[in-house]
């Protein structure tokens, strides 16, 4: 497990002072010049040493994202685009650095921007982040005032200015397409790729769309060296991760924490263990809504990493775990992740559009038990007929919760079937018509 | 969407609107975001910034049509262009609410902890009794959302911008009653903990914080 | 050229086709909904999804674009299955109102449900329903059918340049409307029944009328302004329910005007359905022989300089041409086809004509307009003027106006001035946009009738060419020097030379006891009020509109669907008119009516068959048999002084009302209320 001297989120509860003396005194803004003196194809190889994935859930290297931009000086300027737009049920890790880091953050991505060729980064926060939003921006104004941002930022020779800009209330726009249409002044609707943000993104300009937390360790990794950060956790799964827990535990946190660690281990040291014991434990969501869960049996020995869980046909996604003990419906909890999916889809693409709707009404009718057997199997189906079919990754986000569940837990399904039909008249295999009530029904017995 | 039409007895949109001064230095501060050629991209910021004003001016936090039209003339770009932005975005208000905007997450992080609570008692303490409406008084607007994106501090009510976390029933019930007599209770966890710190106490960053972070001061 | 392989076989296309476009190019059919070739890609309805070998899920042919070596396949399981699967969702919420559906017969979703539908619903859930949106009278709207493809969005936003509708809200909520609501203000708007896939956006005139497969079809040729948009009129029982475009990607790509798609109604009514004498001061319903006798017998001892012949702007070549035989016949020079008194430089045809030729815009690098409202005019050649200005983006297409303007002509312009002054400004150079002029490489100028219709046309006209040699926009490679005109018949018109002989009166001198038998053939846009009160007027035309109550003769000719007849464009483009249905009544074609008339007056016009008669056309200009024209047909402008003082001016006709069919029609006279006059502001 990670110990405090490698941990890079140093304020991470806030409990210091997030402002720029605060984050000078903790390191951050610490000749900035010389890691940008090493110059951009140093900067490109140290990051694939170190061996970061990206950090926003697809798990992508953040060092080979930027060897993707243009080299040299092209007739078009480049972008930085930060996604701040955490949104993902069961998510909540970038917001700490945003508000109690943000220093951190803006510093990482002058790095970055140098990197890529930019001169000019958006960070897009999610609106509902509105003080973190307002942290961010003093910490900005901090920056500029200090002369480390603006033009020759933080004396790197480098011009720089950051600029947020801020979501309201659209999951999507943490697709990266998306998020660049909604800066443009455009719904949130994620647009096809090819081309890909390095060709063209924002503006038709190339542009490299990075997580918040994968932006914010830049600075460390660069200060630390890329062997430090790769000597954390396992291979291909290196350095360190912001982690969230969520639900049934005793106590709820964001910690920073090594990958490849148990997560039963995590979930005993930060959450303070499962509500009611470990053995209370039905099943853990490991990294937000859209992976699919876990039932207990396999949360005994998983490591939380990108490969161990992608062993397990689920994902790391972004880390934060959802906690569910015994007394949990888990038919309902996902019920819940359809309603969302269904509240969030963009409408623009056919399979997504009908099919989160579709998955949803189903879903909740699963809730109660109201369905037939088989129509779990059809479900099934329809998650599979969304899946790979859509514009984004949000039509396939929708149907792997639903894909899980079954996966896992169709006993429970089907059981909540039959109790439905036996308490409607029926035998537990005859049929129920929809809306019969138990009055109304030929009770035999 | 319940727009009114002409001859609607129920309008509810004023026939027009104008940016006051603070709106104005917001506008030249959003505009000087983006490049020139591109100041499409402020439509977000505008939106925000008629539903301030009308928050301001009114009391009821909305966007009137009038004033996406005025966003349109500004940027010069289509007024349906604005109408599908502020129609795609949740946290655009097109019709007018309530002073304090209630906001709560029923999503199932925060529904494994207890936003049912939370939701029964917004309704016993608002008397509202469905999602999307308005307090008799009209000072609480009721709005189920999504994932607010603080799910170790679930069950949160987000109330206008500031965010409540660490809810039950009684102290949900406690802040609504906080805000109708105009308190605005400090934003943040209801119970013992620092920001997202495990309650009790914090388990790691225990040491001093220039330590941890390993750079020796004054370094080069 | 990229070498891809479709189902395995090889084939060549351009470097940046879509993968559906390959696919096409090798004969594969690629079912789609939100794919248009003429709009943007959207790729959301996820119909024309096709494997990719070697990408882990089915690409969307319809924009991705292909690579060499790339090999797709177009008819595999996974391929089927996936087709499938959004059929179904695309029919989950669609209703099953296809009897009812006035889009039935011509419904891709229909169409392609055959191929990929299932014979049953999975769905048990509640289906959506969408409220409907009154866009006006000419869409109809049956939201609940609509598959949110957006190609109505698109073709709002980037066709007709006028976005008003959008996709708002989103998820499954997520509808096509105005959001406010208001008539759809676009002069193209029929067109968004066409591209619509569905039966969301229906024909409201045309509502329940006629089903699609019981239609005759017919080609034929607009007339409802100068741009020869190739249409296809729709026939039932006798009568055109329907009037659609063709392709034609030189002249309107597959688009038409709003008036021309619907004042097809206008057809139905006030028609001149049988021959009329007034006798004293009272109409009577006569035959055809006593008709003829009638006028017969107020021409004798009409000396022939007494006689003068009109045509108004919708007739054809062929009735022109035995009008203007039969005038010479009678030893008439007074025949004129300029009702609008306009004034061209006839010693050239590339100087009357649209010479750089509708597809001229795509090439052109800047663009001047004199006196002309395209948008009114002319809407299809409008949408390819912006068509020019979106696709050469920011600042690429500099456009320069002198007069007035709608308030949105659908393209971004630098007002130059007011009236002809302007042109000194640019000659002299004092003007700025005289710069951008010299810098193209291919300028064009477009000189319209708010200009030529003015009594300093010739000087007009004098400057503008001037301006033209001097800024380079005629040459020997490139001629951007183009006039645009207004009415179906002009070009046809000069091209025949319809127009006053030596000593021959025009149009403003037959007027006002100019000539004592006055022959209008369907012309009624000229000041008919100021025809003489002892002129004798024979109309011979097809709706009872203002000339037509002033006549004492009315001889009942064939609208354009009811006579096989040839037009000419504005490019001075000759295009042929099938006819479609007969004519009411005892109305005949107009060429056989003054054919007939001929033998009355004992000069038989020596042609019986419409072969004949073109024959005689091609005699007078070969272009009628696709040689080459006549290089002019009359004199040059002749030059004068510009009055400097009056600028150019505002067309207060409402663009639905511009002539005698479109004036019957109950559907354009609701447009003319909805819309009001036209609203022109002036260009500075």
């Amino acid at each position: 497990m990670l110990s405090d001297k490698d941990r890079i989120f140093t304020n991470l509860y806030g409990q210091n002072d997030w402002k720029l003396a605060g984050a000078r005194s903790r390191g951050d803004w610490d000749n900035t010049a010389a890691i940008l003196a090493k110059g951009r194809e140093a900067i490109i190889t140290d990051m694939k040493a170190s061996g970061l994935r990206g950090r926003g859930g697809a798990g992508f290297s953040t060092g080979m994202k930027w060897s993707f931009m243009p080299k040299g000086d092209g007739p078009l300027p480049h972008y930085l685009v930060i996604n701040g737009d955490e949104s993902e049920p069961g998510t909540c890790k970038d917001r700490e650095i945003l508000r109690n880091d943000p220093h951190k953050l803006i510093e990482s991505a002058l790095i970055a921007a140098f990197a890529i060729g930019a001169h000019v980064a958006y960070i897009y926060i999610r609106g509902e982040f509105y003080n973190e939003a307002r942290h961010l921006q003093y910490a900005i104004d901090e920056a500029y005032a200090a002369g480390l941002l603006g033009p020759n930022a933080a004396g790197t020779g480098w011009d720089f200015d950051f600029y947020i800009h801020r979501g309201a209330g659209a999951y999507i726009c943490g697709e990266e397409t998306a998020l660049i249409e909604s800066i443009e002044g455009k719904k949130g609707q994620p647009r096809m790729k090819p081309p890909f943000p390095a060709g063209a993104g924002l503006y038709g300009c190339p542009s490299t769309v990075n997580n918040v937390e994968s932006i914010a360790v830049t600075s460390t990794i660069m200060r630390r060296g890329a062997s430090w950060f790769a000597g954390l956790g396992r291979p291909n799964n290196a350095g360190t991760k912001l982690m969230a827990i969520s639900g049934h535990v005793n106590t709820p946190c964001v910690f920073e924490e090594e990958l490849g660690v148990s997560m039963k281990e995590i979930i005993e040291k930060h959450g303070g263990g499962v509500r009611g014991g470990w053995d209370n434990l039905l099943a853990v969501i490991p990294g937000g809504c859209s992976v699919p869960l876990l039932p207990k049996s396999i949360c005994e020995t998983v490591l939380m990493d990108y490969d161990s869980l992608r062993a397990e046909r689920t994902a790391l996604g972004t880390a934060c775990m959802i906690v569910m003990d015994k007394s949990t419906d888990i038919i309902k909890a996902i019920a819940r992740f359809s309603q969302f999916f269904k509240h969030e889809s963009c409408g623009q693409c056919t399979p997504c559009r009908e099919g989160t709707g579709w998955m949803m009404r189903v879903m909740n009718r699963m809730v109660e038990g109201r369905a037939e057997i088989e129509e779990i199997d059809m479900l099934e189906q329809v998650t599979r007929q969304v899946e790979g079919h859509t514009i984004c990754a949000l039509g396939d986000a929708a149907a792997w919760p639903i894909q899980g569940l079954i996966r896992h837990f169709r006993p429970e399904m089907e059981q909540r079937i039959r109790e439905y039909k036996m308490r409607h008249g029926g035998t537990g295999l005859v049929q129920v018509p929809q809306g019969a009530l138990v009055s109304d029904s030929i009770a035999a017995e | 969407m319940n727009l009114p039409v002409p001859g609607n007895p129920d309008k509810v949109q004023p026939d027009s609107f104008a940016f006051d001064a603070t709106s104005e230095v917001e506008i030249a501060k959003a505009l000087a975001r983006y490049p020139a050629e591109r100041k499409a991209s402020a439509v977000m910021p505008m939106l925000y910034i008629v539903q301030d004003q009308m928050g301001r001016l009114t009391g009821s936090a909305w966007i009137p049509v009038v004033a996406m039209d005025e966003i349109a003339r500004r940027l010069e770009i289509a007024p349906i262009r604005v109408y599908e932005v502020a129609s795609f975005y949740f946290m655009y208000n097109r019709n007018p609410i309530g002073t304090y905007h209630l906001q709560v997450c029923t999503t199932t992080s925060c529904w494994l902890r207890g936003s049912d609570d939370v939701v029964a008692a917004c309704k016993k303490a608002t008397g509202i009794s469905n999602f999307g409406e308005t307090s008799a008084d009209g000072k609480f607007t009721l709005t189920e959302v999504e994932c607010l994106g603080a799910c170790s501090n679930a069950p949160i009510l987000q109330v206008d911008n500031d965010f409540y976390e660490d809810l039950d029933g009684p102290r949900t019930e406690a802040l609504i009653e906080a805000l109708r007599r105009g308190e605005r209770p400090e934003p943040g966890p209801t119970i013992d903990r620092c920001g997202s710190a495990p309650e009790g106490g914090r388990r790691t960053l225990l040491e001093d914080a220039v330590a941890v972070a390993g750079i020796p001061q004054g370094q080069g | 050229m990229v070498k891809v392989f479709i189902d395995g076989a090889p084939i060549e296309v351009p470097a940046g086709s879509s993968a559906l476009q390959a696919c096409e190019a090798a004969g594969k059919e690629i079912p789609r909904f939100c794919y248009h070739e003429r709009l943007s890609v959207a790729g959301n309805c996820r119909m024309c999804l096709v494997e990719v070998v070697n990408a882990p899920k089915p690409v969307a042919s319809c924009g991705f674009p292909v690579g060499e070596g790339m090999q797709i396949l177009t008819d595999t399981e996974k391929v089927r299955r996936a087709r499938r699967a959004v059929m179904e969702f695309l029919l989950i919420n669609h209703p099953l109102d296809c009897p009812i559906c006035d889009q039935g017969g011509e419904c891709d979703l229909q169409d392609q449900a055959y191929g990929y539908g299932s014979g049953v619903s999975r769905y048990e859930e509640e289906k959506r329903a969408v409220t409907d949106k009154n866009l006006g009278p000419l869409v109809k709207t049956v939201m609940t059918r609509c598959i949110q493809c957006t190609r109505c969005v698109r073709f709002c936003t980037e066709i007709a340049g006028t976005p008003e509708l959008g996709a708002v809200s989103r998820g499954e909520n997520l509808e096509i409307t105005t959001y406010v609501e208001k008539a759809l203000t676009s002069e193209l708007s029929g067109n968004l029944i066409d591209i619509c896939p569905v039966g969301a956006l229906t024909s409201k005139p045309g509502a329940f009328q006629a089903r699609p497969w019981e239609l005759k079809k017919t080609d034929a040729i607009d007339v409802m302004d100068a741009v020869g948009t190739n249409i296809v009129m729709q026939v039932r029982g006798g009568e055109v329910k329907r009037i659609v475009p063709r392709v034609n990607d030189e002249v309107n790509e597959e688009w038409l005007s709003d008036k021309g798609r619907f004042s097809v109604d206008g057809l139905k009514h006030r028609r001149l359905d049988r021959p009329w004498v007034r006798v004293h001061g009272k109409r009577q319903a006569v035959s055809w022989q006593d008709a003829f006798v009638a006028v017969a017998k107020r021409l004798e001892g009409v000396a022939g300089d007494r006689i003068g012949a009109i045509a108004g702007d919708l007739c054809d070549a062929e009735s022109m041409t035995a009008l203007r035989d039969l005038m010479s016949a009678l030893g008439s020079e007074n025949i004129d086809c300029r009702q609008d008194g306009a004034i061209y430089d006839l010693s050239d045809r590339a100087r009357y004509t649209f010479a750089s030729g509708i597809v001229g815009i795509e090439d052109a690098d800047a663009l001047l307009i004199v006196g002309a409202v395209p948008r009114h005019d002319a809407p299809v050649l409008n949408a390819r003027i912006r068509k020019r200005y979106l696709a050469a983006g920011r600042g690429g297409f500099p456009i320069g106006v002198i007069g007035a303007q709608p308030s949105d002509p659908t393209w971004g312009y630098e007002a130059v001035g007011d009236g002809p002054a302007a042109l000194n400004g640019l000659l002299d150079g004092s003007n700025p946009f005289a710069a951008v002029l010299k810098a193209a490489k291919k300028p064009m100028i477009i000189l319209g009738h708010g200009a030529l219709t003015r009594k300093d046309a010739s000087a007009i006209q004098s400057s503008v060419w001037k301006l033209a040699e001097e800024v380079g926009a005629v040459g020997p490679d490139w001629n951007g020097f183009n006039i645009l005109h207004t009415a179906a018949s002009r070009v046809a018109g000069l091209d025949l030379g319809f127009l006053p002989g030596k000593g021959g009166r025009s149009v403003a001198g037959m007027l006002k006891g100019g000539v004592e038998v006055l022959w209008l053939l369907g012309a009624d846009e000229f000041p008919v009020g100021e025809i003489g009160p002892d002129t004798f007027v024979i109309y011979q035309g097809h709706h009872g509109d203002a000339a037509a109550a002033r006549a004492d003769v009315i001889l009942p000719g064939a609208a354009y669907t009811e006579k096989s007849g040839t037009w000419v464009n504005t490019e001075g483009r000759v295009q042929q008119s099938f006819q479609a249905v007969f004519p009411p009544g005892e109305a005949r074609e107009d060429w056989r009516i003054l054919r007939a008339f001929s033998d009355v007056v004992g000069y038989r016009l020596p042609y019986d068959t419409i072969e004949s008669l073109r024959a005689r056309m091609a005699s007078i200009n070969p272009v009628f048999a696709g040689g080459v024209a006549l290089a002019g047909t009359g004199q040059a402008a002749q030059g004068g002084e510009i009055d400097g003082a009056e600028p150019f001016r505002v067309p207060v006709q409402s663009y639905y009302l511009t002539n005698p069919i479109s004036r019957a029609s109950e559907t354009m006279a609701e447009c003319a209320r909805v819309y009001g006059p036209v609203a022109a502001i002036a260009a500075e």
